[in-house]
């Protein structure tokens, strides 16, 4: 339980002589909901970035079950089991809510090139397993009777939950959430927080930016807070509340 | 009349494969390429000089269609890491530079005089009753088919009664127009082969490789690999976030895509029995992108269906100046000029092209 999933510390970047990310680090602990919070612009999408590996750290080491992925490329960090979700849901909006699924499972014999023409049987038993493992996470978060339909006719809070379903497939270890409940309705978010929840249950450890409070406070186990792009505190959610240099931080002191 | 059927089909088979090539690169797998033709040449020019060589052609046409595709790997390795307009620029640039060498060189190419005379398959084949028999056996059988293909085609749209009335009359029009222009050409072809000559040879080997090419990429695009190209079409950011290597797989659809392209090079050079690098005109990769637009992104029916649109539509207007009071050259600029037209229309009325898919249409991203 004590053990860190991910770490990464002293991450650095800068844009053009404006430091967004400016030796930041952040521990997420195995099968735990770890939050990541802070005022507008302190660079938390930014550090998700540099961890996912979709923007190049200029300093600093990251480690993910006990493996440096700092030198990864994006897909590699993916199929490593730590996967990313984006501050506005992103979902392929002409293929249908199944194909949005599908196309997450990992190691599939017919995503080859050479192996798809020689080997049919397997590729249709595989595609038969993701479409059943497809379903049942479809069924649970609620959007198993838009199976057919394209996934640019969901709205924003089922692209949310369509965007978690999707990042469920892949298996993960890890799953970066980017606002999960940023204009999303009072009542969805409460669904969202319990599936997150029952996940982390099955052993899926997550690390949240969130601004709704109430969310980070019910759901995390810890909290990180960053500030300009620099550690400001970090503790139990309790701890964070009361923490003065956070208040102030966000109060804008 | 025969001959002349036997020649456009030729040509909407080129242009069926050639598109095919496009349809693969920016219809599946959102690469924009504007410099189609580049494979083309290159597949035209690598089959001509080998066969010239002595190599046998079928190998020839391989050969063309393997350095078609290795220049797709040469440019994609280059570019396809950066922005997609950059690979717009760079195709561009790289067909036009491919045609002025070819337009220069003088020992190989032979420049501006072009290569007039060149092996062609089946060229001074004289086929007895049983070879005639064996070539009208293939005809029914692409014949049986296509139609067969539109004819499901028409029952599924009369079966499902997706969408108002309009648009079930309009596809099953389309189907029915479609069996009976495959039943004209069925019937010419049968015609030609009995009394043979080189046209019809061409054209029965280029419906039997533009019915495999369709077949394949069919499988390709509905596999899990097609899949994968359509997810990076559509977001590559959620393609590398699932764990794609989307670098790998926009190389595959360039050098599978050039390598169709390139085939299709072979086929233009054998229609044409003698290619001057004029004849590769920017032109025709943009008539390609009419083609695609025109039959629907992304579904390889309608890039078919498109060259034929296009092809009736160049062959019927051939014929404006009989009934005009217009110069050649203006009726030559009057049909660039209605295809513009035709095009604005059909974007008007039918954005998604003839068999694209109105309700993608109403999809914010």
């Amino acid at each position: 339980m004590d053990q860190a999933l991910l770490s990464a510390t002293g991450l650095s970047k800068n844009f053009g002589g404006i430091k967004a990310v400016n030796n930041a680090s952040i521990e997420v602990k195995a099968n735990s909901i770890t939050g990541l919070i802070g005022p507008n612009g302190a660079g938390k999408t930014t550090l998700f970035n540099l961890i996912s590996k979709f923007i190049e750290p200029d300093l600093g080491k990251v480690t993910f079950s006990k493996q440096r992925i700092d030198h990864l490329n994006p897909y590699q960090v993916s199929r490593a089991g730590c996967i990313r979700t984006f501050q506005v849901a992103k979902v392929l909006s002409r293929l249908s809510v199944m194909e949005n699924m599908l196309v997450a499972a990992p190691k599939q014999l017919g995503e080859d090139f050479l192996q798809v023409w020689f080997k049919g049987g397997q590729i249709r038993r595989q595609e038969r397993e993701n479409k059943e493992l497809a379903m049942s996470i479809l069924e649970d978060i609620g959007l198993a009777n838009k199976v057919n339909d394209y996934a640019g006719v969901l709205s924003g809070g089922q692209r949310k939950l369509l965007e978690m379903g999707r990042a469920l497939m892949t298996s993960p270890k890890l799953i970066l959430l980017d606002e999960p409940a940023a204009g999303v309705n009072p009542s969805l978010i409460s669904q969202i927080s319990e599936h997150i929840i029952n996940w982390n249950r099955q052993g899926i450890s997550f690390l949240i930016i969130e601004h709704n409070m109430e969310v980070i406070m019910s759901l995390c186990d810890h909290v990180w807070v960053i500030a300009e792009g620099t550690n400001l505190a970090d503790g139990k959610p309790a701890e964070i509340q009361n923490n003065s240099k956070v208040l102030e931080a966000y109060l804008g002191g | 009349m025969i001959e002349y059927i036997v020649f456009l089909t030729i040509n909407a088979g080129i242009y069926s494969i050639f598109a095919l090539g496009l349809n693969l690169q920016w219809g599946i797998c959102g690469l924009i390429n504007f410099g189609l033709v580049a494979f083309m040449i290159l597949g035209a020019y690598a089959t001509i000089l080998l066969s010239l060589l002595g190599v046998p052609i079928i190998i020839a046409v391989l050969v063309g269609a393997l350095l078609a595709s290795l220049m797709g790997l040469l440019i994609g390795l280059s570019t396809l890491r950066l922005r997609e307009d950059y690979l717009a620029i760079v195709t561009i640039g790289v067909a036009e530079t491919l045609r002025l060498i070819v337009q220069n060189e003088q020992e190989i190419t032979k420049g501006t005089f072009g290569i007039q005379s060149f092996p062609l398959p089946f060229a001074n084949w004289e086929p007895n009753l049983f070879f005639k028999l064996v070539l009208i056996a293939v005809l029914t059988v692409l014949a049986i088919f296509c139609i067969g293909r539109m004819v499901k085609f028409v029952q599924k749209t009369l079966r499902e009664k997706l969408g108002p009335n309009r648009r079930i009359l309009y596809l099953t029009g389309l189907g029915m127009v479609g069996i009976i222009l495959a039943f004209v050409i069925y019937l010419s072809g049968v015609i030609a082969v009995s009394d043979y000559s080189y046209k019809v040879g061409l054209m029965i080997l280029e419906m039997s490789v533009l019915a495999l090419f369709y077949l394949g990429l069919e499988f390709l695009v509905n596999s899990p690999w097609g899949r994968v190209l359509k997810s990076i079409r559509e977001d590559e950011e959620v393609a590398k976030a699932l764990g794609k290597n989307v670098f790998i797989y926009k190389l595959q659809a360039f050098l599978i895509g050039g390598a169709v392209a390139g085939i299709a090079g072979s086929f233009f050079a054998w229609q044409l029995t003698a290619i001057y690098p004029s004849d590769f005109d920017s032109l025709l990769t943009f008539n390609a992108w009419i083609i695609v637009v025109l039959g629907g992104a992304g579904s390889n029916a309608g890039t078919i269906l498109g060259s034929v649109i296009f092809w009736i539509y160049e062959s019927a207007t051939r014929f404006l100046p009989t009934i005009g009071i217009l110069s050649e050259s203006q009726v030559g600029a009057l049909r660039v000029m209605l295809i513009g037209l035709i095009l604005i229309v059909l974007m008007m009325s039918r954005p998604q092209g003839l068999l694209g898919k109105t309700d993608e249409l109403t999809l914010n991203r």
